[in-house]
């Protein structure tokens, strides 16, 4: 399987690349987006998050403000999308995700991301958690490899009986931390998270909301919330995004990036005074 | 709390025009009793007559022929009919053995032929975007194909594969059929494919899988049923196609398989044409054992189509609890 760094070793991009010169050894991914196209229909501009290394990093705004957007850049999601363009650069290993060689499905394995709506394939519990495995061709233990993802992933006292039982007969909550369980089996660097609470019960948020501050012991974690006691209670960097109207548009920006401590009890701009003090949501 | 004062202190006085503001005047609610004799009951009562009587009427072709096939051709059904060529006029013995094996190898041949194509063009249609002309003509001729006058399939194998080939035979008989099962398989399939849920190929393409690996590992899986389904009523149209045959594979009254020899360049025995072939017949011998053949053409079918449901209940049942 050829990896990142066969694609160009990072010692040689690093010298090459003067923006990497200095770069943070603190900080997994540094994400900054000039402009982002969908169609003509400029979503973001100038947005500038460096996510830091075993941190959680949480993205808040109103709605369309483009927060998942600026995720879905950092592992190349909205690759999907037609007419989605993107200008800026995300760095990730001392290069750009965005480069002429990179392959995006590349980048995908080894940034992994759990959506807003649970999305367990129409399989097996067992067979949900190996599918990273069996697309990297695994050759260790898959058993015990996926008892391990679903430790870790807090469910594995609940569905070690039932590992042969479809992955959707399980619960809403239960099923979004199998998604978990999958996004972490194959060991990303990095996990982003896009809402991943957004349609479950306060009980399964919680113990989503938990488990990410275990994993971010082991992973970098980004997270998109439109909760915001959600981003007070995980998050250890918070970016602030907001829309931009002026030339007629939905344009989103970040406003305000830094310590959630900082954001949420002394916000230095007004925007973000006012979304936290909830005067919009 | 006394009876008086859960009285209303001041009644609500009816407007005016109360009656004929009212939209419903001259329904009578009085009654909760079910009535006949109110037109709105009776027109609903009418309605579900009509609809049974219709739904019987449909019934009614189905079950008779059914019927009448148990009833005439069960008779004539004997281990000798699974097992014997067919007989020669006024033989009071034989039996069609050599045209089930033929329709089996003839379907199944088809089977081969149409299946990986419909699967792999369904893929490409389900796949593409909305706007690709390839893949909107690509399903406009699979849907005109599937009104298609089974004998022109003939017709064109017997251009395409007799001419070339200089002979009546099974291969050209499973071209014909192919052509028919063809765009039944690539519609049904590029529905199934369609309907697996779009987050699942997000989670997979987020999970670092590539275009390849999404469809072999999450789309086609999960669309086993829909494509099963579609393989089947395949299946069972092309067994019972007659017309197409005559062109292709033609007769036969001898066994496909003869001493370990295939011989698939043979005209091949079929059951739909040897019920064509018996069935006018001036031999009673000859017309009991169409009607014995055309049962077990049906059984075939209802076996097929039974062997489909059953497995696409278990893809599905694996599905919900494993």
């Amino acid at each position: 399987m050829p990896t990142l760094e066969d694609v160009k070793p990072e010692s040689a991009i690093a010298a090459s690349n003067p923006r990497n010169g200095n770069a943070d050894p603190a900080v997994a991914m540094d994400c900054t987006i000039k402009e982002a196209f969908y169609g003509s229909v400029k979503a973001v501009r100038d947005t500038k998050i460096p996510l830091q290394k075993n941190a959680i990093t949480a993205f808040i705004g109103p709605s369309g403000c483009g927060k998942s957007t600026v995720l879905r850049c950092l592992n190349r999601m909205n690759d999907l999308i037609r007419g989605f363009r993107f200008e800026g650069s995300v760095q990730f290993r001392g290069q750009d995700i965005y480069g002429a060689k990179v392959d995006p499905v590349m980048v995908r394995r080894y940034i992994g991301i759990v959506f807003q709506q649970p999305n367990p394939f129409a399989t097996s519990v067992y067979n949900n958690v190996a599918f990273g495995l069996r697309l990297n061709a695994f050759k260790g233990d898959s058993h015990a490899t996926v008892e391990k993802a679903l430790k870790s992933a807090a469910l594995w006292d609940e569905v070690k009986d039932k590992l042969n039982s479809s992955g959707l007969s399980l619960s809403g909550g239960q099923q979004q931390r199998l998604c978990i369980a999958r996004a972490i089996a194959t060991e990303p660097e990095v996990l982003l998270l896009d809402e991943p609470c957004s349609a479950l019960d306060p009980v399964a948020t919680r113990q989503i909301e938990d488990l990410m501050k275990e994993l971010k012991k082991r992973f970098t974690i980004a997270i998109v919330t439109h909760n915001l006691a959600q981003a007070k209670r995980v998050a250890d960097k918070t970016g602030f995004l907001y829309v931009d109207t002026s030339d007629g548009a939905r344009t989103g920006y970040l406003v305000e990036f830094g310590d959630s401590d900082q954001i949420f009890n002394q916000p230095k701009e007004k925007e973000t005074q006012q979304y936290i003090n909830g005067d919009f949501s | 709390m006394t009876q008086e004062e859960v009285k209303p202190t001041t009644a609500i006085q009816p407007h005016p025009d109360a009656e004929e503001l009212n939209p419903f005047r001259g329904v009578d609610f009085s009654k909760l009793e079910r009535s006949l004799r109110r037109p709105r009951t009776l027109l609903s009562v009418l309605f579900s007559g009509i609809i049974t009587v219709m739904t019987l009427l449909a019934m009614i072709p189905l079950f008779s022929v059914v019927g009448l096939l148990l009833w005439r051709g069960g008779r004539k059904l004997s281990i000798a009919a699974f097992t014997q060529l067919p007989p020669a006029p006024l033989d009071l013995n034989g039996g069609f053995g050599n045209a089930i094996l033929g329709t089996l190898v003839i379907v199944g041949m088809a089977t081969l032929i149409s299946v990986p194509i419909g699967i792999f063009s369904a893929i490409f249609l389900a796949q593409s975007k909305s706007d690709n002309r390839l893949a909107s003509s690509v399903r406009f001729a699979a849907k005109v194909l599937t009104g298609f006058p089974s004998i022109l399939a003939g017709v064109f194998a017997y251009g395409l594969v007799v001419t070339a080939t200089g002979g009546y035979s099974a291969i050209a008989g499973a071209v014909a059929l192919s052509i028919l099962m063809l765009p039944t398989i690539l519609l049904t399939a590029e529905d199934a494919i369609r309907m697996v849920p779009s987050k699942m190929k997000e989670a997979a393409i987020g999970m670092g899988a590539t275009d390849a690996q999404t469809v072999w590992m999450v789309l086609l899986p999960t669309a086993v049923p829909g494509i099963l389904t579609g393989v089947m009523l395949a299946i069972a149209r092309g067994a019972g196609e007659t017309a197409p045959l005559l062109f292709t594979s033609l007769f036969s009254n001898y066994w496909l398989i003869w001493h370990g020899h295939v011989k698939l360049m043979q005209p091949t025995a079929s059951l739909a044409v040897l019920i064509y072939n018996f069935a006018g017949m001036p031999y009673a011998n000859q017309e009991e054992m169409a009607w014995a053949a055309a049962l077990v053409l049906v059984l075939m079918v209802l076996a097929a189509n039974l062997i489909g449901q059953i497995l696409s209940r278990k893809q599905v049942d694996s599905n919900k609890q494993g």
